[in-house]
């Protein structure tokens, strides 16, 4: 019997690493794999779908934000409607002198009646209850109070009954309740990460534990950590494409039928929620990111456990 | 420890846990090339002096050099090297249940890094040399205890070990079998490789006339010359 020329020209080549379909073939598949691919389909579509949703609702904020940073109302609140139409004409004309507004516009009372409609009524609402006027305004830098103060000053003589408020005063509310809302969704993200973390790790561990016989074999017969841990990062591999493709279908329809929803709502503000071609690039990162995940998972699980045998 | 020394064990001694020592104040020398018998009842600690051997376990006390390298204070990252310089014999075979006998013996091979092309020769070789040549696919399952033996002594030595270790190796053979396998262990021992084969078969130890008898007792090393912890040297020993 002669020594294997083979082996000698891999001794010479150094400790080449035992990868490939060769080592996955050492574990059998599916004592790994069971029903880890659907785990992890199920994590990749709810992370898509909180993602998604937390990327539409910072959209819809950021939107909001910027239509409403530069906008003020200034209402009339005056009963007499001659006084109020006076009023508001001196506050047209006062305001539209000054630099810091850029824009600015009566709104007409029909519009103002048409907005009340849903609570006054149909009939003349003007006739029962003193509706204010309204001025839309649009500065040239953010309404911020100094500014309104300043305003507000300005059209004390001429039109006492006005009042200017900040639109994103209003707003600032839902912004706050958006911002909250996104924050969840971070969070949710992060528990759904360190949730199929865990996963992987009971999986990793529970495969270990039915292959330790194989495992240890390998291991006397001169296969390093690496080696072994390659082999695990591999099944788990497979298992992660699949699961996180099948998931990332899922979450993508879903957060895409939900989008079809919400813009037939056909709200302004809602309509400013929508997702841009970079958002959905985001989303497709969720399935890579849970690959990458899955298998450092596995890796760093096999090497602490090969580490505490010689 | 002179260079050619493959194994040089310096008062080992092997506890499990807080029991009492399995193995006390062993001290031996193997040099390379020869054949070494390790006996003793059952019980007397063969097994785990198998196991600092190959590397599965470190000593509770005591020195171990290995190929010229202290492995007791080894990185066990370093450790594989070593193994890999070692074919071993399991006395259970230890074969991966659900890879083929062809899958199972060129497995050192594969966690070498050989090329699948240059290990299909060699190992066919092997099985043919086993007699296995026909069950090249079968799973251990489905051979015989000695098939099953006769695949784990194929796999031990078909990486051409600088030592090889075995526990037990004809335990489950017959006669004609266990004869056939230790004159592989011979042919192999004649190119060159240490051969440690622990057996309580005394008709096994008059098979190998140049063998040297290392005899375990209540995990103490019969050794009441000195001679297996200083041997005489073999001229041109194992060069």
């Amino acid at each position: 019997m002669t020594k294997p020329p083979a082996l000698t020209r891999a001794v010479e080549r150094g400790l080449a690493p035992f990868r490939g379909r060769r080592a996955a073939h050492l574990l059998p598949r599916a004592r790994l794999g069971g029903p880890m691919p659907w785990v992890i389909a199920i994590m990749v579509a709810l992370t898509v779908l909180a993602a998604g949703g937390g990327l539409a609702l910072d959209n819809l904020s950021d939107r909001a934000r910027g239509d409403l940073a530069g906008s003020a109302t200034v209402q009339i609140v005056e009963a007499d409607p001659r006084q109020r139409d006076r009023q508001a004409q001196e506050a047209a004309a006062i305001l539209s002198q000054d630099g810091a507004v850029e824009e600015l516009e009566i709104v007409p009372q029909e519009r103002v009646e048409q907005l009340l409609e849903p609570w006054l009524g149909i009939d003349n609402p003007q006739d029962t209850v003193p509706i204010p006027a309204l001025i839309d305004l649009r500065l040239t830098d953010d309404a911020d109070e100094t500014t309104l103060e300043r305003l507000r000053h300005l059209l004390a003589e001429r039109a006492p009954a006005a009042r200017i408020d900040a639109q994103a005063q209003w707003l600032a509310p839902v912004l706050s309740a958006l911002s909250a809302l996104g924050w969840a969704a971070l969070g949710l993200i992060g528990l759904l990460a360190f949730t199929g973390a865990a996963a992987v790790w009971l999986a990793a561990r529970n495969a270990l534990g039915t292959n330790r016989d194989t495992i240890e074999i390998v291991h006397l017969l001169g296969g390093n950590d690496d080696q072994i841990a390659r082999i695990f990062q591999r099944s788990i591999l497979a298992d992660a494409a699949v699961g996180g493709t099948l998931g990332f279908v899922i979450g993508a329809a879903a957060v895409w039928l939900m989008g079809l929803q919400f813009s037939a709502l056909d709200s302004g503000l809602v309509a400013g929620g929508g997702l841009q071609m970079s958002d959905w690039l985001v989303l497709a990162l969720v399935p890579v990111g849970a690959v990458v995940l899955a298998v450092l998972t596995a890796r760093f699980t096999v090497l602490a456990t090969l580490r505490k045998i010689l | 420890m002179a260079e050619d020394e493959i194994v040089q064990f310096d008062n080992v001694g092997l506890r499990y846990g807080t029991d009492r020592e399995v193995l006390s104040n062993v001290s031996f020398t193997l040099f390379p090339g020869r054949f070494y018998f390790l006996t003793g009842a059952s019980g007397a600690g063969k097994t785990s002096l198998l196991k600092l051997l190959y590397l599965a376990q470190r000593p509770s006390r005591g020195a171990i050099r290995m190929f010229g390298t202290d492995v007791i204070t080894l990185p066990r990252d370093r450790l594989p090297a070593y193994r890999r310089r070692m074919g071993v014999v399991f006395q259970d075979f230890r074969l991966v249940d659900h890879l083929s006998a062809f899958d199972n013996v060129a497995l050192p091979l594969r966690v070498a890094g050989v090329r699948e092309a240059d290990l299909q020769a060699p190992v066919a070789d092997m099985l043919e040399w086993v007699g296995l040549a026909q069950r090249a696919d079968a799973r251990p399952a489905t051979l015989s205890g000695g098939e099953q033996q006769r695949v784990a002594i194929a796999r031990a030595v078909i990486g051409r070990p600088d030592m090889l270790v075995a526990d037990e190796p004809t335990g489950n053979v017959d006669p004609e079998m266990a004869l056939k396998l230790i004159r592989l262990f011979e042919a192999l021992n004649r190119l060159g490789t240490t051969v440690v084969v622990a057996t309580h078969d005394v008709h096994l130890l008059r098979k190998v006339p140049d063998s040297l008898i290392m005899r375990l007792d209540k995990g103490m090393l019969a050794d009441p010359t000195g001679a297996l912890r200083y041997p005489p040297r073999r001229v041109g020993a194992g060069t």
